[in-house]
């Protein structure tokens, strides 16, 4: 009788649901995946509490361990992930969480169901089942998380590897640093067109001082952001090319087309400066 | 079929495109506006394509081929107002219209069309 199955352990967890969460809590203070610098008694216990009451609510109306009934089991167990990858635990150590709720509830199913062998088999097996699941789930939401913040950090050294910065009405500059590859170009090539829009530049410099090696994919990549300026109605300049880059590039072969190239960033800002009709005078001080 | 206007300012003829371009479209622009520049006697062609947000292979070849014909009849091109996302589309299949001549603005593509054969940001400014 499944009826009557799964309301043996829906009914143990539910009456007994307090001395459960007190020799849970005991096993998670004592368990050496506790970590008594990240979290303290009273939070345990709070989770604990909050995750124990919604079990015993999905127990009552599924043993299945999905569907809508245990949507707020999911959300506690999802909220107590989240909370604890933010914290700094391991994937081990927030699996425990649920994995340690096994230990109370077969004692409490040994006691009950002691003297019918086949019964008890198959309630533990059944929570077993069930208890693995939910600690999957941790781990899955938890590696979520991980990545979440690895995929965060991405973007975030991109956008922040390229930053476009307006030198003077009209010119922008964008220092390159960093090896240039297909992702990176495109991100460099998108913010350097959207500036040019938004300074109204006639002018755009790119200095590659701070990368470290020119082959033909990375001039490939110079020349498409150069032509996508130019399709826009800027100039590009291109500064900042050391010596050994120089040959470099001609001994590769690469040709950089009809681009102006300039050794330096100043060089490069005179050139903008005088293609815009524009000088920079010393003050006189004389007098 | 509609068509998109042609509008004359002075010697120069000035075109918007401002609706989502189709094959048929476009090669209904190249026809008009060649006819235009002759009947017109137009010195300068100016394409603004701010509007325009999806460009194809056969966009961009009909764009650099206006601008090879109106060069023929003795009229500049200049394509202003083109989009990040559109020029970088055309980079990637390409296409980067060699010989026509861009601005970012309306305003100054006119400023590039009426000094003619000379970049306005090349003038004779010394250094």
């Amino acid at each position: 009788m499944p009826q009557d199955d799964r309301s043996g352990v829906a009914n143990m967890v539910r009456t007994q649901e307090n001395e459960i969460l007190d020799e849970w809590m005991k096993l998670q203070m004592a368990a050496g995946s506790r970590r008594p610098d990240l979290i303290n008694e009273s939070e345990l216990r709070d989770d604990a509490r909050a995750f124990l009451a919604t079990f015993s609510d999905a127990l009552q109306a599924s043993s299945s361990g999905d569907g809508k009934e245990w949507a707020s089991v999911r959300s506690v167990l999802d909220r107590v992930s989240r909370t604890r990858a933010h914290k700094g635990f391991t994937a081990t150590e927030t699996a425990m969480f649920v994995f340690s709720l096994k230990q109370p509830l077969f004692t409490r199913l040994r006691q009950l169901h002691g003297k019918d062998p086949d019964r008890l088999a198959n309630e533990m097996w059944n929570t077993s089942a069930l208890l693995d699941k939910l600690g999957m789930q941790t781990t899955e939401t938890y590696q979520k998380i991980r990545e979440d913040v690895i995929t965060r950090q991405q973007e975030e050294m991109l956008e922040l590897s390229t930053p476009v910065v307006s030198l003077w009405n009209g010119i922008v500059a964008l220092p390159v640093i960093g090896t240039l590859d297909s992702s990176r170009t495109q991100v460099v090539m998108e913010t350097l067109l959207q500036r040019i829009v938004e300074e109204e530049a006639a002018i755009a410099i790119i200095d590659i001082t701070g990368v470290p090696t020119v082959d033909t994919l990375v001039a490939q990549h110079l020349l498409k952001a150069v032509a996508a300026a130019r399709l826009m109605g800027a100039d590009c300049i291109i500064s900042g090319i050391r010596p050994q880059i120089a040959q470099t590039i001609v001994h590769l072969g690469v040709s950089l087309g009809e681009v102006t190239t300039k050794a330096t960033l100043a060089d490069a800002f005179a050139l903008a400066l005088a293609r815009t009709g524009q000088k920079v005078v010393r003050v006189s001080t004389a007098g | 079929m509609d068509r998109i206007p042609i509008l004359r300012m002075g010697r120069f003829l000035l075109v918007t495109i401002q609706v989502d371009m189709h094959d048929r479209l476009a090669l209904a622009l190249q026809d008009d506006l060649t006819n235009r520049i002759v009947s017109d006697r137009a010195k300068g062609v100016l394409i603004d394509i701010s509007s325009l947000e999806i460009v194809d292979s056969f966009m961009g070849r009909t764009l650099g081929n206006i601008a090879g014909m109106a060069r023929i009849l003795d009229a500049d091109t200049v394509v202003v107002g083109m989009r990040p996302a559109v020029a970088i589309t055309l980079v990637e299949l390409g296409l980067s219209l060699p010989g026509v001549r861009t601005a970012l603005t309306v305003e100054k593509g006119m400023e590039l069309l009426r000094a003619p054969g000379e970049d306005v940001v090349n003038g004779d400014h010394p250094s």
